[in-house]
């Protein structure tokens, strides 16, 4: 006859008390049992208590640990414990979790209070910030190295890099941007048709688009497609010491890795934020034509007149300076990234996010610039 | 009589159309340590992963712990894999948690011990597997290798399974922490009545620690039994691989 359960009946008899356990008292079963022991109440005449392994018929070391853990405390409050067990193997295993114990560790980590933790994730920011600054200082020497000597150039990597992050997002940088020409021009048609202003659409939307609209949404997306993907890769790269690897055989991951990624999102920008313009248009065109009746001849024909041709140019001309920062903070990251995985995780998600941000600044700082130049 | 903890029969397994096991039969006996030995990509791990329910093969019968594995409801499979222990080849720690946390995680899971006793029972294999207390708060990241294999038996060892399998233990140690990790699993064998399947290739574990062995060759057993017994068989395999055992005695 088996018993499935691990079983404690206490009983008390004059002075002594009597833990009677029987069953398997094994890690999966013990959670009653403990809860049993610790709600356990001995009378003021209790001085002696007795363990009573005899029914026990499989005791593993976890079971051994909670009872021996027991006596210890029992004894500790000055009461007399005895512990009965026949089997051998038992009193094998209780030497051995004796031997091997440590009562009362606690592997919690110390806490930390709210200023150290703030002064912790300061000194945080601003290593990451100078390791940052170096990381950029030491692009720029490589790229100086590289570029004074044209035959070192990579054409090969660069191609590559050119055809899987920015070929390879002309589909879905030329859809986000009709979409978001078709939103402004419908949210804008309901305004000017209030007034009459039907024909303002075309400046408006031209101006827009042409000068931030399309390049900020270019960035946002190749941010999130070819950012993300940089970190990942080299962080990847960091953990296997494919990255040290390279550098024992004379390979400069500057070169291999670094600069050809940088290279080719900066020449491959200007022409994703051409794709964006026309497509954003486009969309602007369709709705003012569905919403306003203006036809694409007459709409284009407006354009020509009223929207600039250096609108045109000052979104193209961010572009490779938003390509510099989106592609040099997701290698920055995976650089960034530590013998675990977790960090390829945490330094993914900060590479969109400090990309992105970076381009908002850096498009702010432009905007201010070309005010004052009057462009 | 010693009973079987695993028995394979006829086991084959096919990726795609490669065969990587044409009928491979062989038992385990409870309280053993059995190898499983073989050139490389012979298919010794991954003969190891459809013991452990991580692979399936395509025919034959495989049952561990009197399980048919090929053949289990999701509850009893549950039931089988925390009666068993594994410890990788390359250690698979969760590097986000400390070794103690590591090694407590299943018993946070599976059990609703008290943290005392919880915490209790972590130092208690922490110190059975060679590691000192203060090592617990360390991330697997802070770790000597020597120091990771301990903590990921530690971890192995946690729900007090029956069965330990161990894929290449004492890979990318040094001789010496090699051997004091071979000293240890047979400690630890004696100590807590485990029953332990290894892939291995190193000559010294294969000659200190196995009780019993099978040698895959060719998708096949070649030979099975203990030491003596293997190496009277006449096989390519065994011929090298044992040659440079006997060189190395001399």
């Amino acid at each position: 006859m088996s018993v499935s359960h691990a079983n404690l009946q206490i009983e008390t008899r004059a002075d002594q008390q009597y833990f009677i356990f029987s069953g398997l008292l094994t890690l999966s079963h013990l959670s009653k049992i403990e809860t049993q022991l610790h709600f356990n109440k001995s009378s003021e005449k209790t001085q002696k208590m007795t363990f009573d392994l005899e029914a026990v018929e499989r005791l593993d070391s976890a079971g051994a640990m909670m009872i021996l853990s027991r006596i210890r405390k029992m004894e500790g409050r000055g009461y007399e414990c005895t512990l009965n067990f026949s089997n051998q193997e038992f009193g094998r295993l209780l030497e051995m979790v004796k031997a091997h114990s440590h009562k009362e560790k606690s592997f919690t980590a110390d806490k930390i209070s709210l200023l150290a933790a703030l002064g912790k994730t300061v000194i945080q920011s601003l290593k990451t910030a100078m390791s940052f600054l170096a990381f950029f200082g030491q692009m720029s020497i490589a790229m100086f190295h590289y570029l004074s000597s044209p035959r070192s150039i990579r054409w090969k990597e660069i191609m590559f890099e050119m055809n899987e992050s920015a070929i390879k997002a002309l589909g879905i940088v030329a859809l986000t941007m009709f979409l978001v020409g078709i939103v402004i021009a419908y949210q804008s048609s309901v305004q000017l048709k209030l007034y009459g202003a039907n024909i303002f659409i075309v400046d408006m939307l031209g101006i827009s688009i042409l000068r931030e609209l399309a390049p900020m949404l270019t960035a946002i997306v190749v941010a999130g497609r070819s950012g993300s993907a940089y970190a990942a890769q080299i962080g990847v790269m960091k953990i296997t010491e494919e990255l040290d690897a390279m550098r024992t055989m004379g390979f400069d991951p500057y070169a291999f890795l670094v600069l050809p990624r940088i290279l080719a999102l900066m020449i491959m920008m200007p022409i994703l934020i051409f794709v964006a313009d026309i497509t954003g248009v486009i969309g602007g065109m369709l709705i003012s034509n569905i919403e306003l009746g203006l036809s694409p001849a007459l709409f284009l024909d407006r354009f020509a007149e009223v929207v600039d041709i250096r609108h045109f140019w000052v979104g193209l001309v961010k572009g490779p300076f938003f390509a510099l920062l989106i592609a040099s903070i997701g290698i920055f990251h995976g650089l960034m990234v530590k013998n675990d995985t977790q960090s390829i995780g945490v330094n993914t998600t900060k590479s969109v996010v400090e990309a992105i941000f970076a381009v908002i600044i850096c498009d702010a700082v432009f905007s201010i610039i070309f005010t004052n130049l009057g462009i | 009589m010693m009973i079987p903890v695993i028995v394979a029969e006829n086991i084959v397994t096919r990726f795609g159309n490669k065969v990587v096991h044409n009928g491979i039969s062989l038992h385990i006996k409870e309280g053993e340590v059995y190898g499983l030995l073989g050139p490389s990509g012979c298919g010794k791990s991954t003969l190891m992963r459809e013991m452990i329910m991580l692979e399936t093969y395509s025919e034959g019968s495989m049952t561990v712990l009197g399980k048919d594995v090929s053949n289990i409801s999701p509850s009893s499979a549950q039931e089988l894999r925390k009666q068993c222990g594994v410890l990788f080849q390359s250690n698979a720690l969760f590097t986000s948690l400390t070794v103690a946390e590591n090694i407590a995680v299943a018993l946070q899971e599976y059990t609703s011990l008290s943290q005392k006793l919880i915490q209790e029972i972590v130092a208690f294999k922490i110190d059975i597997v060679g590691l000192n207390q203060e090592d617990g708060r360390l991330y697997p990241s802070q770790l000597s290798g020597g120091m990771k294999k301990k903590a990921a038996l530690a971890r192995a060892l946690v729900m007090d399974p029956q069965l330990l399998f161990l894929d290449e233990p004492t890979s990318g140690l040094d001789p010496i922490s090699a051997r004091e990790f071979d000293n240890l699993i047979c400690k630890l064998k004696e100590m807590l009545q485990l029953t332990i399947v290894m892939v291995s290739h190193d000559l010294n574990s294969i000659t200190t620690t196995l009780d019993r062995m099978a040698v895959i060759d060719h998708k096949k057993i070649v030979a099975e039994g203990t030491l003596e017994e293997v190496m009277a068989i006449d096989s390519p395999f065994i011929k090298t691989f044992f040659t440079t055992y006997s060189k190395y005695l001399r």
